[in-house]
């Protein structure tokens, strides 16, 4: 990549050919971004058995929404999509609420514990028990299968704590002195100042718990993973996969339907690009129109202390 | 206001450190912490003893470190050519395709790599193919040896994007004085990149060095899990998994917590030496 344009050839035709290269590469990298997920769309969007022949690059050659049917008639999928949908709407407003609140106390300079405070929530970041004594802890606070634990434990968000803490202490400070001044206590200070004013950086947390909470597996295969009633749309898929996986990793035949269809019309492969796209897609949608808040967010993330 | 959450983090992140006390003990569940034999440093003499723990620990160091040095290096190559793109809209389309797949979890990004690198109608054997550099499918998951190099370009593929975004930002603060100084002094675009662009954003990189340092045991975990069946298990096992296999699947709970302490301690050290060096070559300390 860098090598490319390292050839070093001076006068008036270099920049031309600088921008020419630099701008077929950043095509390159549209293409390798964009076009497995493409392909995806295109295969589910295709009929299942013509899939099978091979060939399915952009787009559908016999169009079907046979694969979409089949996933939404399905009863443990539609289960998946609910709890889904269910844990990321309210793991994202309970931590962003969660967030911006201890945010706002170790934003205030008059908070006399702040550095121990701030040092006794930043240590959790790189500290981990490790899986098992957080299992037994789990099992001792009775929630395995139990949808409080998608919750719970990934509550506080130090990440999230430290961007929003940023965000506050950048606000002008007259404006939190006025408002003391005015005899406004810190509940109605942070309601009515802190939280309104810190809108963008709230966004981005929200952005980020939603994609967390969205995308999490590894709790539900851990803690819940004998009660269906509790199970993602993100662990069915990983389930999914790794039956394609160990089955066979070189061909898309049809051995192993776990259950998943009735119908032999269905093939796993186009099964699984339909679940693909049906798990990716609330993420695609919403991403562009909060990016100009994440870049921001990054930012201020990344100059932590 | 905030003492509910210190308590919350208290049983959450905390708690669990007593859990710490299992390494030292021979752990049954039936008997709890308090009845559970102490053994001593048993577990861990007996793990630094299993050839399966050090070839997991071989393998996290050379997955993490190959995504590290990719990771920086496309992040940083990505970044310096995006910041060269003049016309914004171009630049921001790319952008923003670019972060696409940073949100994507890693099972889906999975799902993804298994129908590139398929061996029947996979898009990466068909453009060799195409490009008549091999002229039969090959079966890249089910060789050892490429995978590695799988894992690092899926991160690769994943991050590059997202994480030139903070090293962009860093280039846009660059005093563009700086700029126009090389330009009188004869400096091309590449002097100017190279004597410019990079030490401005030296800083930025250093930062995010420590901070990765710390993580140098995390290779990822959803990539390896799913892939490293059959032969591939050798290079592809980690220490997550490799405590997952013992404290979940062989309920041996002893053994899986004394790797993973061995784990965080690691970590701890990793974070606190690159945090004491780069403070004094650079003068620029996380904490």
């Amino acid at each position: 990549m860098i090598a490319s344009k390292k050839k070093f050839k001076l006068g008036s035709i270099e920049p031309i050919v600088f921008r020419t290269v630099n701008t077929i590469i950043m095509l390159i990298v549209i293409v390798v971004m964009l076009y497995p997920f493409w392909n995806t769309v295109a295969v589910s969007l295709n009929n299942p058995q013509d899939t099978l022949k091979g060939g399915i690059t952009l787009f559908p050659r016999i169009f079907s929404t046979y694969n979409y049917e089949t996933v939404f008639k399905n009863r443990l999928l539609l289960i998946a999509s609910v709890n889904s949908v269910l844990r990321t709407g309210i793991s994202t407003i309970l931590g962003v609420i969660v967030a911006a609140m201890i945010a706002y106390v170790l934003s205030r300079p008059e908070f006399l514990w702040r550095k121990f405070a701030t040092r006794y929530f930043l240590v959790t970041m790189y500290v981990s028990a490790g899986l098992i004594p957080n299992y037994f802890l789990i099992r001792d606070l009775g929630m395995i299968n139990d949808f409080s634990v998608y919750i719970l434990p990934g509550l506080v968000s130090v990440f999230n704590v430290i961007v929003v803490r940023s965000y506050i202490k950048s606000l002008p400070s007259s404006l939190f002195e006025a408002a003391f001044i005015d005899g406004v206590g810190h509940f109605r200070c942070f309601l009515l100042i802190a939280m309104p004013c810190s809108k963008p950086v709230l966004a981005t947390v929200a952005l980020w718990c939603a994609v967390g909470a969205w995308n999490s597996w590894f709790d539900t295969f851990i803690y819940c993973s004998s009660d269906e009633n509790l199970t993602t749309l993100q662990y069915e898929m990983m389930k999914m996969l790794a039956a394609a996986m160990s089955s066979s990793s070189r061909s898309g035949d049809a051995i192993y339907q776990a259950g998943q269809a009735a119908s032999n019309m269905v093939t796993p492969v186009s099964i699984r690009a339909a679940i693909t796209v049906v798990a990716a897609v609330p993420i695609l949608v919403v991403y562009p129109f909060l990016q100009k808040y994440f870049v921001k967010g990054v930012m201020i993330g990344s100059v932590k202390e | 206001m905030i003492l509910p959450w210190m308590i919350f983090t208290f049983i959450f992140n905390y708690l669990p450190l007593t859990g710490w006390i299992m390494a030292f003990q021979n752990f049954r569940p039936g008997k709890g912490y308090w009845k559970s034999p102490f053994v001593g440093f048993d577990q861990f003499a007996f793990l630094f003893r299993e050839q399966g723990f050090w070839r997991a620990f071989r393998n996290t160091l050379a997955m993490s470190t190959m995504n590290l040095v990719f990771g920086f290096v496309f992040a940083i190559g990505f970044a310096l050519l995006l910041n060269e793109i003049k016309n914004t809209y171009f630049k921001r389309t790319v952008q923003t395709i670019s972060y696409l797949p940073h949100f994507l979890s890693w099972i889906i990004v999975c799902g993804l790599i298994s129908n590139i690198l398929s061996t029947s109608d996979g898009a990466f054997n068909n453009l060799l193919m195409w490009l008549g550099i091999i002229d039969k499918p090959i079966l890249w998951l089910g060789e050892p040896k490429y995978f590695w190099w799988i894992v690092a370009f899926a991160n690769v593929w994943k991050e590059t994007g997202w994480n030139s975004i903070i090293y962009l930002a860093a280039m846009s603060s660059i005093d563009t004085s700086l700029y126009e100084a090389c330009e009188i002094d004869g400096g091309n675009r590449y002097r100017k990149m190279w004597h410019i662009t990079l030490p401005g954003i030296r800083p930025t990189i250093l930062v995010l060095l420590i901070m990765n340092l710390g993580f140098i045991l995390n290779a990822g975990f959803e990539v390896q899990y799913l892939f490293g069946r059959g032969l591939v298990m050798d290079v592809s096992e980690t220490i997550d998994i490799f405590v997952l296999k013992y404290g979940i699947t062989l309920g041996n709970y002893s053994l899986a917590t004394a790797a993973g302490i061995f784990k965080s301690v690691i970590s701890i050290f990793m974070i606190v030496t690159t945090n004491y060096l780069s403070g004094k070559i650079e003068d620029e300390r996380l904490f």
